[in-house]
Formats: structure tokens, sequence, C-alpha cells
């Protein structure tokens, strides 16, 4: 099962090259380039992790953040920031964010963090299947 | 005009101190400058008062002793105007009382003699003189009938003028007495007069009569200035008189002279109105001015003592006030140097970090190609070109690790990082350091010591960055000696509110001017594999504590750090620098 990865940052090349190479490791990943698109992307699949920039014209990385809690999704998020002011990752951490990487990112670091939540994901999702099935159990009446 | 340029100049040459010139010397022109500002303002208000003193002192004193002199001179003058004039009178008296036959009569002259000595001081003879100037009638102690007087210049005056007074002089008789001679009033005859001589004892009386002091001297003078009376200073009578008396003024005029002995004189004299005496009175100056003498070295004593106390109070004024300048200016220009440094470390600090942030999303994608070209070339067919390739994209990637090793060094200078304040044993901390680097000490064979207070109590200060701190330094001092060198690691209490840690290498030492530079961001020694940001970091986070970190360094000698700590934290802001 591939990780699903959506990366919203506004570098395009950074972006570009860093989706090919995940893709390359078997990751399922998109790309946005704003945090509209990037909710719009949202709207129509699922994902498992979600790489933010923090700093991006428009809607920042905090303010997306929050446009993204507020969906559904059970996704993590990890805060990518270019700038290594601690507070901002805490700020995004404190509403909701999973990590934060600071750029230029090792890959190696990256996929360790990717995994890491990928699996907090997939326990999350083991979970709610779980529930479900309890749940159904509970209720099918014999 | 003028007075523009004279301000000018003045101020100029006081109060514009050259700012160029070195230090000391312009404390030196300042004091100096100070120095004769006051003594000008000072002493010339007191010399000038000192002056006008002297002289108005002078002048009242004088006037105060000469007009008794004046006085004096003047009463005499009158009482031997007196005296001659009474003698005149006398005479006069006697030829208008008496005919020419009567005075002709021994009998009759010696009885009038005999009156006269009774009656009036200083009359001696008494004679008879024809129009012939034959003296035809004597009474007196000498025989001098028929004695012919024709020739002598005052029985022409006489003639002329009706009275006559001599000088004084010796005559027959051998002792000095004055001749007076009156013409006859009667209306018969007309040529006949009446001689009579004065004794000169009455004019010794006169003058005695002034009660002079024993150094003064009072004298009469005829017009040829021969002595007529015994001067003191001058000589006997008859004598030439030594000092020029002027001619003329009928008042009594004072003048000033030096004697013979070149001592300072007044000299007061007044000339008779009918005869050609004069009167002179000699007194000293320092008699008459005694008490001006005395006063003059008062005035002297006071003047000299008074500039004394105010050049010692001016010196020691303008000392004080020199220093004090010298201490602000010293001061002032500490702080501002300091206020400067930390701006410029601030400043560098900022661009640094705007710098830092801005190369972080290239170099971000420079790591990504190259990580996808690595990709690429692993997974692809490994072919002698992708092998190269590879190498090529591997020295990339390093090279980009390089560069991220800089720029996040450089946000953590700039980075506002949250202090986390704890009671901490500094001395733990240093052991701490010390374990990272045992192994490189023990490596390069570097002597380690210790002296750690014990005793020193725990601060409140953050573990991490002071870690970070003695890291920092202490990995330069390893840098810094040589093999076998020695570092020695020293703490101690400073005053009641600080520790100090003073870390000392025996390495290679920093000139004067690395030395004022080592704390700036980017300014490394170690050309080559050295960021220069690692001091810059330290001073941030020394500063943050609200510690002070300084620096000593000798070429050739080695180096020591020393870092100064509160021992409890003062919350300080540190500037946000984004």
């Amino acid at each position: 099962m591939s990780v699903k990865l959506l990366i919203l940052d506004d570098e395009k090349d950074f972006v570009e090259s860093l989706a090919e190479r995940l893709s390359l490791r078997d990751f399922k990943v998109k790309t946005a380039f704003n945090g509209e698109d990037a909710l719009k992307i949202m709207e129509e699949n699922e994902f498992d992790v979600i790489i933010l920039d923090v700093q991006m014209p428009g809607m920042d990385g905090i303010e997306a953040l929050k446009r993204i809690k507020e969906t559904n999704q059970l996704a993590h998020v990890l805060m990518l920031t270019g700038h290594a002011t601690v507070q901002t990752a805490i700020d995004g951490m404190k509403q909701g964010a999973y990590d934060y990487l600071m750029k230029p990112i090792e890959t190696k670091e990256l996929i360790n963090k990717l995994m890491e939540a990928y699996s907090l994901v997939e326990e999350q999702k083991e979970r709610i299947r779980k529930a479900e099935i309890d749940n159904i159990m509970k209720n099918k009446g014999w | 005009m003028q007075f523009q340029k004279l301000r000018d100049f003045i101020s100029n040459k006081f109060f514009v101190i050259p700012e160029a010139s070195s230090s000391p010397e312009r404390y030196k022109a300042l004091r100096r400058n100070i120095t004769i500002l006051m003594l000008f303002v000072t002493i010339i208000p007191l010399a000038l008062m000192a002056t006008i003193n002297y002289y108005q002192y002078k002048n009242s004193l004088q006037s105060e002793v000469i007009n008794p002199l004046r006085i004096l001179t003047n009463k005499t003058k009158l009482s031997f105007e007196l005296f001659l004039e009474e003698r005149i009178s006398t005479l006069k008296f006697i030829t208008s009382a008496y005919s020419y036959e009567e005075l002709n009569d021994e009998n009759i002259i010696n009885d009038i003699l005999i009156v006269l000595k009774k009656e009036f001081d200083g009359f001696i003879d008494i004679g008879l003189i024809d129009d012939k100037g034959i003296q035809i009638s004597y009474a007196g102690p000498y025989s001098l009938e028929e004695k012919d007087y024709s020739n002598q210049p005052w029985f022409h005056k006489v003639i002329l003028d009706g009275d006559h007074i001599s000088n004084v002089f010796l005559g027959y008789r051998k002792f000095p007495h004055v001749a007076i001679a009156v013409q006859s009033y009667s209306d018969d005859s007309c040529c006949w007069m009446l001689r009579a001589t004065i004794d000169t004892k009455k004019y010794n009386e006169l003058i005695a009569a002034m009660q002079l002091e024993p150094l003064s001297d009072a004298f009469l003078v005829n017009n040829e200035g021969i002595l007529q009376t015994r001067s003191r200073l001058f000589g006997n009578e008859l004598e030439p008189c030594p000092i020029e008396i002027p001619v003329g003024g009928g008042e009594t005029n004072i003048i000033e002279a030096t004697d013979n002995e070149g001592n300072e004189i007044f000299i007061a004299y007044s000339h008779f109105v009918d005869t050609d005496y004069t009167l002179v009175v000699v007194k000293p100056s320092s008699l008459i001015l005694k008490t001006w003498f005395t006063f003059r070295t008062e005035i002297f004593f006071i003047f000299v003592g008074s500039v004394l106390i105010i050049m010692i109070i001016v010196f020691k004024l303008t000392d004080i006030q020199v220093n004090r300048i010298r201490q602000a200016e010293e001061k002032h220009e500490l702080a501002f140097r300091e206020l400067e440094h930390s701006q410029k470390l601030s400043s560098i600090g900022r661009l640094a970090a705007g710098v830092a942030h801005e190369i972080n999303n290239p170099l971000a994608i420079i790591n990504q190609k190259a990580g996808l070209l690595q990709d690429i070339l692993t997974s692809g067919s490994g072919s002698s070109n992708s092998e190269r390739l590879l190498k090529v994209t591997q020295s990339i990637v390093q090279s980009v690790d390089r560069c991220s090793v800089i720029t996040h060094r450089l946000l953590g200078f700039a980075r506002r990082m949250d202090v986390e304040y704890e009671e901490l044993d500094i001395n733990e901390v240093i052991n701490d350091v010390f374990g990272f680097l045992d192994q490189l000490a023990l490596h390069r064979n570097i002597k380690i010591e210790r002296k750690l207070d014990d005793s020193l109590p725990k601060i409140s200060s953050d573990r991490g960055q002071l870690q970070q701190v003695f890291l920092n330094i202490l990995s330069n001092a390893y840098a810094a000696v040589d093999e076998g060198g020695s570092v020695c690691v020293e703490s101690y209490p400073k005053g009641e509110e600080n520790i100090c840690i003073a870390i000392k290498d025996d390495g290679k030492g920093m000139s004067k001017e690395e030395m004022s530079r080592i704390f700036e961001p980017f300014f490394t020694t170690k050309i080559g594999y050295g960021t220069g940001l690692g001091l810059p970091i330290t001073y941030g986070i020394v500063n943050k504590l609200g510690g002070k970190i300084s620096v000593d360094s000798e070429e050739g000698i080695g180096s020591t750090f020393t870092i100064c700590l509160p021992l409890k934290s003062k919350s300080i802001k540190i500037e946000n620098n984004e």
C-alpha cells in the first residue's frame, strides 16, 4: 500500500523534483502550488500525509493548515519551513500539524517522518475500521 | 569687526579643543586653557583692585600728610614776615617820633636801643646814617661811628624802596645777623635813614617753634641759594644750599626730590613777599609716608597671598573638572563603542539571516534536483557515464549540505530562541562539555586544567545554550593550541551577583585587529573550514542570557575568553532578528 501524499509549496521547481523523487520511491504524490488549489484537490482525493510550506504568498501555511484541519481528512501535516523559526513550527503544531522539517531537507529524514506520519494515519484508520466492524457486529442483531 | 575678530580668536584659542588630537594632549590643552582663563578672570580684577586701592590710598595719604606740612610752612613764613614787619614798623616809628637832631644825640639813641632791647627781641645795635651813607650816630656794642655805607647796595635800595631787610651776613662782627634799614619819614629832611641789626637767633627760635621731627629740617634761603639759617641737613648759615628751590609762586608749594644720599624727600617752600627769603621745610618721605609703606607692604602680601590661594584652587579645580570630563567622555565613548558594536552585530545578523533565508529556497531546489538525478541514475542501467554523473551529483549534494550547514547556523545566529531557565551548576555544564571533547583532547594530547570553584552558587540559566557557548569556545581553544598545548578553565565568583568562567589557552593568539572583529559574523581565521559564525552565536547567546563575554589575547602567547553570567536571570529583550 503506497502512501498518498500531497505537497503544497509555492516553489514549483522544488515541488516537482521532490514529487518525482518521492514517486520514484513509490509514493503517490500530488502537488499544489497554492492553498486554494490544494483544498480543491483535497475535495476529490484522500491523502495520508500533506507536506505544507509555511511561507507562501496568498494563503500562508498556517492558514492553509487551519483550512485543511477543517476538512474531514485524516491526513497528518508535515510543516516545511525554509525559515528556522521554531515558533512558527510550534504554532503550526499547536494547530494540529504532526511535525516540521527545515529546508533544505534531507531526503532520508523526510522519508522517515513521512513513514512515521503514515503509520500513525494507518493506525488511526485501522482503529476506525475496527470501530466500524465492532459497530456492524453489534448491530447485526444475532 | 575688530571685536568680532577678537571674540573669534578667543573662542578658537580657548574653547575649541581640537578633536583630532590624541586624548592626553587634548586634555592637557583643555586643562591649560581652563587654568589660564580662570586665572585671567580672577587675578586681573584682583590686581586691578589692588592697583586702584594702592593709588587711591597713596593720594589720600599724601594729601593728609602733606597738607599739615603746607600749613605749617605757611604759618611759619607768616611768623617770619610778622617778625620782620614788626621790626621795620618799630624803626619807622622811631624815625617818625624822633628828629634827625634828636637821634644824632648819643644819649637819646642809646636810650632808644635800651628800650628796643627790652621790648623787642633781637636788636643788637642801631645807627643813624646821613644822606651820604655815613653813620653819624650809633648805639651798640661796637664802635661803628663814621662808618661809610654809601657803597653798600642796600643803601641805594633803601633810598629807592624806603626800607630794606638784608640777607644774613657776618659783617664786621663775625656772627650772623641781619640788617634792617628804613628811610626817614620826617618832613624836613628826606635823606637820612635808621639802620638796626638783628640777631638771627630769633630766626632759629621761629624755626624751632615748628617742632619738627628729628629727621626733618627747616631753614631760610635767599634768592641766590645761600642758607640764611642753620640747616641740619645742608650746613651752616651763609653756605650755599645744595638743593635748588624753584623761583616764583607766592603760595606754599611742595615738591618731591631726592637728597644727596638718594633718599626721597618732600620739600615745602614758601617765598617771602617783601624780602628775598624763602622758607624751606624738608621732610624725608619715609617719615611722612611711614604708614603708607606699611600699607603698601600689607597690600602686597595680601595680593600675593590671594594670588597663591587662587592659583592653588584654580589648579585643583581644573584638575578635578578635567578629570571628570575625561572620565565622562571615556565612559561615553566606551558605551558608544559597545552600542555601535552590538548594533553592528545585530544588523549583520539580520542581514545574514535575510540572505540565508533567501538562499535556502534555491538551495532546497538544487538539493532536490540533485537528489532526483541521483535517484534516476541509481535506478537506471549502470553505464560508465552514469557512474561519473553519480559522482558529480554526489559532490553537488555534498556542497549543498555544506551550504545548508552555513545557512542553518546563520539562521541560528539570528534566531530568537526561547530561553528555558533552570537552576544549574555551572561547573556541571562545563564538565559535560569537556565530556564531548575528551576524545579530541586525548587525540591531540592537549592538557586540560580545570580550576573550578566548587563553592559557586547555582545560577539560573539555559543549560543547552550554555553548553553551546562552552562548546564553541572550547573548540576554538582546542583549534588554537598546538599539539601538547594546554587549555585552562577557571570558574570564580565576581561580586555578589555574577560568576565568571575564564577559558585560557596557550595557542597562537590573535592580533588586536582580529580581536576586535572576532564577534562579527563570517570573520574567520580558519580559512576553508570555518563559517565565522561560532563566536557571533556565542556572543548572542551570552548576551541573551544577560551575561557578558570578553576576550583578551596576545599574539603568540594565547587567548583568554571570559564569560560572566548573572546569578539571577534578568529577562533581557533581544531584538527580534527575523
